[in-house]
């Protein structure tokens, strides 16, 4: 039977189970005098079957898909003569391939080797079998737990209490699912980069001052030996980062008071989703109107008054990424200014303050903490920003603090050092690894720093 | 709405009670009582004020004398609390309302267009249901007001009037030691009394307090209600209250307030033993409110 008919029949069993399990608690109320007599609603008879049904069934039904073909494999690979036996791993799943190609009939079985042939048939009867087995037990599974619930549909057998358990647990699970994942990549990150460490040092790496990743192909390639100091990079971001947090941070932080404080309902209700517009326009979309648009008008604009600005300059990229943050600040910082209560302003007006003295003096201080902790998750959004940066600053590592230059930022050369055909054990490819987790790190720290401070301040007023 | 409703149906008992006078207001209502002050600080003319198209206040008249304590009292919605927002101009932020009639104060007309509503707050300092310090330390809250009016000379002048101000509101010897922690650790009572020290330090003519004990437990409200006799002997006071008791205990004169007309103003004392007017009667006897 195929995968996914046993799954349309698990999912009729469940159907089955729920009918059955409301009906047999509906029975099981009647002579007692109506579902009142019962601890739990029939329904939570009926889902109790349904979890008893499905979940013990499903999750064999997945453990046995998952590791199905690694056991197969293994017992195909252990019945072939010592004569054949591969051996070392290339050759082993070489040889896999080969007898997998047999059984599906790619290569004909004619002109094979006879234990290839025989191996190929065995594979196919063991596929056979285990599909065969796999069909039987989840279905006896699903089966046994439908008696079993409707087994247990008893006046007194407290169903809601089972499926609130069950249900809280499979929300637990979504929730390690997220977790996990997360884990998961940062390992990955992780393990690439300890590879990477092993051919560059980490002080080399975290306080080189040069970066210029082409590392030979050949023994006797001249001049292509590979620097991999991270400074000049993290330099590039920053600046770029700098020159968006400048831009942002003063127009963001106006219009949201301008939005909170003075706007009237209907200029409120009209720039809001406006300014949020800006959030949703795709950061490709920001990348060209900076590397087509602003960067070359900041050229000429130099030129007009004898400054070179170069037309890959920090200045366009950051100052079009800051555009693209504006939105992120001022709509956090409108949410904390809104919920410093109006007893504080009403408190400070009638003290005689003027409106703008009550928003320096109050209300700023009073939304600060927020205020920052949405800062700092913007500064993090611009050091992983890459999209507009890959567009519009440089490729060249420069280490400079002068904006009108070109630099470069980690993640541009995470998407260099990444895109087209690479080998994957090469240190150069490997520094992308490295690069990632420590633009992880640092975006990492930020953010629990930031939240801490948010945190701190919601605890202020609730 | 309670009341509007309780109101209708007053009469089918009180014409049991009374022949004359029913629970009924006369659109035409004139206040009953002494509402007029031959030394005013505070002149009310037939002020209407409106939300949006909601009138809440209908034609006061009245006047509050100097170094007075005259309370507010009268069923929720009544108009009180909006009524004494009008008298520093609190009302000012609030959307869509505006309003009608004469405010002056030693003689000089609150709403005339040129007149500065930040001298106006400086002069009619305000003190809220809800105490609400500023999150800042005790110090800077009182220091406040001093600060941008530009009261003080020097760092000395300022703690000086953050002394007197603390100890006029009776709560410097509590706090003397920790001024500098926020104000918004203190307990409830002593918040409240941080609010009151923070608007006397602008030294204002009148105080308003709406409902400033609603938020207190008995103790701090007794507290509270001493220093509202103390504070008489150098401000004029208005106070809104809910609690009828607080009226009786602190204030000279009570005006009575019911659907945002003026029904009744008396000495206390009056009001509260021989009201004149049926409405008053029914509310201090508790058959609303």
């Amino acid at each position: 039977m195929q995968t996914a008919d046993i799954l349309f029949l698990l999912l009729g069993l469940g159907v089955f189970g729920f009918y059955l399990g409301r009906g047999r608690a509906l029975a099981v109320a009647n002579p007692l005098g109506g579902i009142r007599q019962l601890h739990s609603l029939p329904s939570y008879y009926g889902m109790h079957i349904v979890i008893c049904a499905l979940i013990p069934s499903l999750l064999l039904f997945g453990l046995w898909i998952i590791f199905d073909s690694t056991v197969i494999d293994g017992l195909v690979m252990g019945s072939l003569p010592e004569t054949i036996t591969p051996s070392d791993n290339a050759s082993y799943s070489l040889l896999l391939n080969k007898i997998t190609n047999v059984a599906s009939g790619i290569i004909p079985a004619t002109g094979q080797p006879q234990a290839l042939v025989d191996a190929s048939a065995y594979k196919l009867y063991l596929e056979n079998l285990s599909r065969w087995s796999l069909t039987t037990l989840v279905l006896m599974v699903s089966m046994s737990g439908l008696v079993w619930g409707r087994f247990k549909v008893q006046a007194k057998f407290q169903a809601r209490q089972a499926v609130e358990k069950v249900m809280q647990n499979m929300l637990f699970g979504c929730a390690c699912l997220a977790i996990f994942t997360t884990l998961g990549i940062v390992l990955s990150v992780l393990f690439e980069s300890i590879q990477f460490f092993r051919s560059v040092s980490v002080y080399d790496f975290v306080f080189g001052l040069e970066w210029s990743p082409q590392t030979a192909i050949r023994e006797d390639q001249v001049g292509s030996s590979g620097s991999f100091g991270a400074i000049p990079l993290f330099a590039g971001t920053l600046l770029v980062s700098a020159v968006a947090m400048v831009i942002a941070v003063p127009v963001g932080l106006m219009s949201a008071i301008y939005l909170a404080e003075y706007a009237s309902k209907n200029i409120r209700t009209f720039a809001k989703p406006a300014l949020e517009v800006l959030a949703g326009i795709p950061t490709v979309v920001y990348g060209f109107f900076a590397a087509l648009t602003v960067a070359p008008f900041l050229r000429d604009l130099g030129n007009d008054f004898g400054v070179s600005i170069s037309s890959e300059s920090a200045l366009a990229a950051g100052g079009v990424m800051g555009i693209m943050i504006i939105p992120f600040i001022s709509s956090l910082a409108d949410d904390v200014i809104t919920a410093v209560p109006q007893s504080m302003r009403d408190g400070s007006l009638a003290m005689g303050a003027t409106q703008s003295e009550t928003i320096s003096k109050v209300v700023i201080p009073a939304a600060l903490p927020g205020i920052v902790g949405g800062i700092m998750l913007a500064v993090s959004r611009a050091i992983g920003e890459t999209m507009i940066v890959v567009m519009a600053a440089g490729l060249a590592a420069n280490l400079t603090a002068n904006p009108l230059e070109s630099v470069t930022t980690v993640t541009v050369q995470i998407v260099t050092l990444l895109t087209g055909d690479q080998e994957f054990d090469s240190p150069k490819t490997l520094a992308a690894f490295a690069l990632g987790l420590m633009l992880f790190i640092v975006t990492l720290l930020l953010n629990i720093f930031a939240l801490h401070i948010v945190k701190k301040y919601r605890e202020q007023y609730e | 709405m309670n009341t509007s409703n309780i109101a209708e149906k007053e009469p089918k008992t009180t014409a049991k009670l009374s022949s004359e006078q029913t629970l009924e207001i006369e659109d035409n209502h004139i206040t009953v009582g002494s509402c007029f002050s031959d030394n005013p600080k505070m002149t009310m003319r037939n002020v209407n004020v409106f939300y949006a198209d909601k009138q809440a206040i209908f034609d006061v008249s009245l006047d509050i004398e100097k170094n007075e304590v005259i309370a507010m009292i009268g069923p929720s919605g009544c108009g009180k609390s909006t009524f004494l927002r009008t008298l520093n101009r609190m009302n000012d932020t609030v959307d869509g309302c505006r309003m009608d009639g004469d405010i002056c104060m030693d003689g000089d007309d609150l709403y005339a267009p040129k007149l500065d509503v930040v001298e106006l707050r400086a002069r009619v300092g305000m003190v809220f249901q809800k105490p609400n310090p500023f999150p800042k330390s005790i110090y800077d809250n009182v220091a406040y007001g001093p600060k941008i009016h530009g009261l003080a000379d020097s760092r000395v002048d300022l703690d000086e009037i953050v002394e007197n101000s603390l100890r006029k509101a009776s709560l410097w010897e509590e706090v003397k030691e920790r001024l500098h922690q926020p104000g918004t650790g203190l307990s409830g009572g002593q918040q409240q009394r941080l609010c009151i020290a923070r608007a006397i330090a602008v030294s204002p003519e009148v105080i308003l307090m709406d409902e400033p004990c609603s938020a207190l437990d008995p103790i701090a409200t007794a507290k509270i209600e001493e220093l509202i006799e103390e504070l008489s002997e150098n401000f004029t006071i208005a106070i809104v209250t809910h609690s009828m008791q607080q009226a009786a205990r602190v204030s000279h004169r009570t005006a009575y307030f019911h659907l945002g007309k003026l029904i009744e103003v008396n000495p206390t004392e009056q009001v509260f033993t021989m009201p004149q007017h049926q409405l008053t009667e029914a509310y201090i006897t508790g058959r609303f409110g």
